[in-house]
């Protein structure tokens, strides 16, 4: 993967840099190579590299400075969150600062008569929720980092969860932000109202992967818990017939709080790692979960029953407690380390298919799985398309990390060509960057840049990510069309 | 001389915006023009008719998902999703009553430039919770698409939310795909008689903060309510309070009687079903109650729930108001006497957050007034930025939200 070119001038005042950033923010810069060692990567750790230099600033009032700073000084700066990013979103650069949001780690206000919560966006995802569960509320994005990865991290990568497909993404729970601007600013949009007013600005900074602001204060809407919760663990045969049951539980007009699948591979893997009672022999698994009223929940899950068995269900369990709900979902929620055990490495895939896509691009897997002799398990958001391929592997290998992004690479592609998308919820980053001209042309990504130009002209914040090629915006912004060029339309007029 | 370009196809609406940038002369979006009288008035000499680019292009009941024509007419999208048992969740308004127009014009174009949500918008999402994607003609004369036809996407910005809720001012859309939902098997709504005042929105609050999943919660003042076409709420004499519950029979029967029970201590408790149920979520949707008389400006405030009363009594303070809440007290929908400057209207919304859009007043008015709220300093350039990325030449709806975008 190539990086932009580091700014030789830049590197070379390094110390300088270092001396206005500790005027800053006295307490918080981080110079020496070996405390700077656990920023080098985020959760996609085949990429790394040291930062310049590292910042944790603890107000709003130092980012701003940090950023009208380097703004004025042409210094890149990366934001980062947890660092969990699996995209390499957060991935320094060498002339780069990194500004850490670690330490904006307090909730700032809990509001149950307008059913928000104002934080700091270091706080993490779960913390949230600790925040307000005595009260019975919850934040509904859960994703699977959700112990480790923070709410800004969330909202600059527009992050999902299981329950995603009845209670919605990020984008769908966030009220309100501050944002800082490369030059200083600091922007507040929306808050404990609906709708934030004007363009949806809001909209935007979700899920633009640290390159349009650096966001300083969150405001989430949180929910009351449904007061229950069953789930329906379902066997079949083939992946085929468990897509079927998919479409059929939900044209039946059922949105599960959850519905997710995983294959063959993926069960054993679980059941390796900790015998959570998975049928072995079963070719696909279906977690369906219902939420809501227990009459709700009763009612539902007998219709989910039927319609299992009617699409060739060989194995069916519904959960009876909590403990054996929460047993269902264990293998799924340890999916990720299961395989890791069985693996010395594995990369994991995010596209996202129309859920009818699903055999199509199944078969096609173990097909270049073959080809490329790499064992591939799926777990799969089944309810929205969502598909996390992991491609197993050994980085020791000399040329395996190479074929496994390869293969990463076609499973990605073909998701596009089914009518699918690149990322579902792990964000571009520098992973995907060089496919992002699979799903759009030139007039597209022009135009998105255009709009990274609005906020950041010089090109700073988190430069790299996101697009294949980087333009200078005065060419982006320079107008093809000339006066007097264009011909009268020759089209139905009145 | 004033010409309407009425294209046909996406190839045409790039020759029309190509043509306006080469002759710096803006055009004006109109879709059936239901909304033209919503936002500041356009001096726009030429109009792009995008009434033809009409017609479900994709409608896959099983994927949750539709793709259509800007030019749709939003009643052939609902008669559509009908068939399927399935809606648009967000519930779009229809500005037919307020403007003193035929209902079902308006076309699924102007519903996502809008931003247009009803009742449902505090369970569902706003309508631009559910745009996945769109095809567009920039003001820069360039075809743009964003988006997919997949709920799951975070490939490159989300351009969708910025073409929802831009009046037309960024790009002119040439097809939107959404996310659409299963219908309600069954829908009851629960009312309550008398509270008023901060006393309504406690009650709200309680409903929303009970895991009774309410879909909506509205409340009308004794004024607004004897206007209600269902006899329960104009027969109440007073205050009335509602609070929708949907879902499969069962659960919905068990949630309502739930709360029926919750909310007893807050007055006396009816509930509507089916038809009448309907009726009164449709008039409050469409704050159709607060039509007449046809001389008072109406405005729209987006606030946060807690704060809605005070707002509420400060603009009844300031002079003759009929208003009533939606979105558990966050939404209140103000008639105001044409003696309200905007400026009396948004210091009433104060220092805690929220914003008043004017979305009915005379042409003269809304073109002196700002009718979005006003951005000022590095929000506001930031904006025209933004406008500017889209559209720097500003050919399309130049002014119609601010002056200068
Ligand atoms: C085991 C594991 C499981 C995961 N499961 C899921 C899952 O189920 N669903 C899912 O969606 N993701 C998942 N992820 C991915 C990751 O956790 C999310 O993308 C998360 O939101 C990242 O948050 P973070 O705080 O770690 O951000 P970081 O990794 O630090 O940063 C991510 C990006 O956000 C930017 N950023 C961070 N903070 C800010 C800020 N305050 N202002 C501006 N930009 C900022 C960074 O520049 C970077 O581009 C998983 C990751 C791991 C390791």
């Amino acid at each position: 993967m190539r990086m932009p070119e580091p700014d030789r001038d830049v590197m070379a005042q390094r110390a300088a840099i270092i001396e206005n950033l500790r005027a800053i923010a006295p307490n918080g810069v981080i110079a020496e190579d070996d405390e700077m060692r656990v920023y080098e990567s985020d959760g996609l750790s085949a990429y790394r590299t040291l930062p310049m230099v590292v910042v944790l600033p603890e107000t709003t009032a130092q980012v701003a400075a940090i950023l009208k700073y380097c703004g004025e000084a042409g210094i890149k700066v990366v934001p980062r969150g947890a660092g969990t990013s699996l995209s390499g979103g957060a991935l320094p650069l060498a002339d780069g600062v990194l500004l850490g949001l670690g330490k904006f780690n307090r909730v700032l206000d809990i509001d149950y008569d307008n059913r928000t919560v104002t934080a700091q966006p270091g706080v993490t995802n779960l913390a949230i929720t600790h925040a307000v569960q005595d009260q019975g509320f919850y934040y509904a994005p859960d994703p699977s980092s959700q112990i480790a990865c923070s709410i800004g991290g969330n909202i600059a990568e527009n992050s999902g969860g299981v329950h995603s497909l009845k209670y919605g993404l990020t984008t769908n729970n966030v009220l309100g932000i501050e944002f800082v601007t490369i030059d200083g600013e600091v922007i507040r949009i929306g808050g404990k109202h609906l709708d934030a007013e004007g363009y949806d600005l809001l909209g935007l900074l979700t899920g633009s992967e640290g390159l349009l602001g650096v966001i300083t204060e969150v405001t989430v809407r949180i929910l009351q818990k449904p007061s229950t919760a069953r789930a329906v663990l379902v066997g079949f045969e083939k992946s085929e017939q468990a897509g079927t049951c998919v479409a059929a539980v939900i044209g039946a007009g059922i949105i599960p709080g959850g519905m997710e699948m995983m294959d063959n591979p993926a069960i054993n893997a679980a059941e390796d790692f900790i015998n959570c009672g998975y049928p072995r022999d079963a070719g696909a698994l279906l977690i369906v979960e219902l939420d809501g009223p227990q009459v709700e929940v009763d009612y539902l899950i007998e219709r989910v029953r039927e319609i299992a068995e009617a699409n060739g269900a060989t194995s069916l369990r519904v959960s009876q407690n909590e403990a054996e709900r929460d047993a269902f979902w264990a293998g799924r929620k340890a999916a990720f380390p299961a395989v890791g055990r069985i693996s010395p490495d594995y990369y994991c895939m995010d596209g996202t298919i129309p859920r009818a896509k699903l055999p199509e691009i199944l078969s096609r897997m173990s097909e270049w799985s073959e080809e490329y002799g790499l064992k591939v398990a799926n777990v799969f958001h089944a309810g929205d398309g969502n598909l996390h391929p992991l491609i197993l592997y050994d980085a020791n290998k000399p040329g395996e990390l190479e074929k496994t992004e390869e293969f990463g690479s076609r499973i990605l592609l073909a998701c596009v060509e089914l009518g699918g998308v690149l990322t579902g919820e792990h964000g571009v980053g520098v992973e995907k960057r060089d496919l992002m001209g699979a799903m759009f042309n030139e007039e597209d990504l022009n135009q998105q840049q255009r709009v990274k130009c609005a906020f950041d002209p010089d090109g700073l914040l988190n430069p790299g990510k996101v697009f294949p090629e980087l333009h200078r915006c005065a060419e982006l912004g320079r107008m093809h069309i000339h006066k007097g060029q264009m011909p009268f339309p020759d089209i139905p007029r009145f | 001389m004033a010409t309407t370009f009425k294209p046909e196809t996406e190839a045409q609406v790039l020759d029309a915006v190509r043509w306006a940038v080469s002759e710096a002369s803006p055009l004006e979006l109109v879709g059936t023009g239901t909304k033209r009288a919503l936002g500041r008035p356009m001096q726009a000499e030429n109009t792009l008719d995008l009434s033809a680019l009409a017609g479900i292009s994709l409608y896959e009941p099983e994927e949750l998902i539709l793709g259509a024509g800007p030019g749709t007419p939003l009643a052939e999208i609902e008669v559509a999703l009908a068939a399927e048992n399935q809606m648009l969740p967000f519930e779009p308004m229809d500005f037919g009553p307020l403007f003193g127009h035929a209902v079902g014009l308006g076309t699924i174009g102007g519903v996502f430039s809008c931003n247009l949500s009803g009742p449902r918008r505090i369970k569902a999402g706003a309508a631009r919770d559910h745009l996945l994607g769109f095809r567009s003609v920039t003001g820069r004369g360039d075809v743009v698409k964003s988006g997919g036809r997949v709920v799951k996407n975070v490939t490159g910005y989300d351009l969708s939310k910025l073409v929802c809720g831009a009046h037309g001012t960024l790009a002119a859309l040439t097809e939107v795909t959404f996310k659409v939902l299963p219908a309600p098997e069954k829908t009851r709504t629960v009312l309550v008689f008398g509270a008023t005042g901060e006393t309504a929105i406690e009650a709200m609050s309680a409903a929303m903060n009970s895991p009774h999943e309410v879909a909506s919660t509205a409340h009308l003042p004794a004024e607004v309510a004897a206007r209600s076409a269902v006899g329960y709420v104009s027969g109440a004499g007073g205050a009335v309070t509602a609070v929708r519950v949907e879902g499969v029979g069962p659960s919905v029967e068990h949630r309502c009687s739930a709360l029926r029970d919750a909310l007893a201590k807050f007055g006396a408790i009816e509930e509507l079903h089916g038809h009448n149920s309907a009726t009164f979520w449709r008039e409050v949707r469409d704050a159709s109650l607060l039509a007449e008389p046809r001389d008072r400006h109406i405005w729209r405030l987006s606030v946060a729930p807690s704060e809605s009363w005070r707002i509420a009594e400060r603009l009844h303070a300031a002079g003759e108001v009929m208003h009533f809440h939606d979105w558990a007290g966050g939404l209140i929908w103000a008639a105001v006497a044409p003696t309200f400057t905007a400026e009396t209207v948004r210091a009433a919304v104060g220092p805690n957050g929220g914003h008043a859009t004017l979305v009915r007043a005379p042409a003269d008015i809304r073109a002196a007034a700002q009718v979005f709220e006003p951005q000022s300093g590095p929000l506001g350039s930031l904006s025209a930025r933004v406008k500017a990325s889209f559209d720097p030449e500003r050919v399309l709806n130049p002014g119609r939200m601010y002056p200068g975008v």
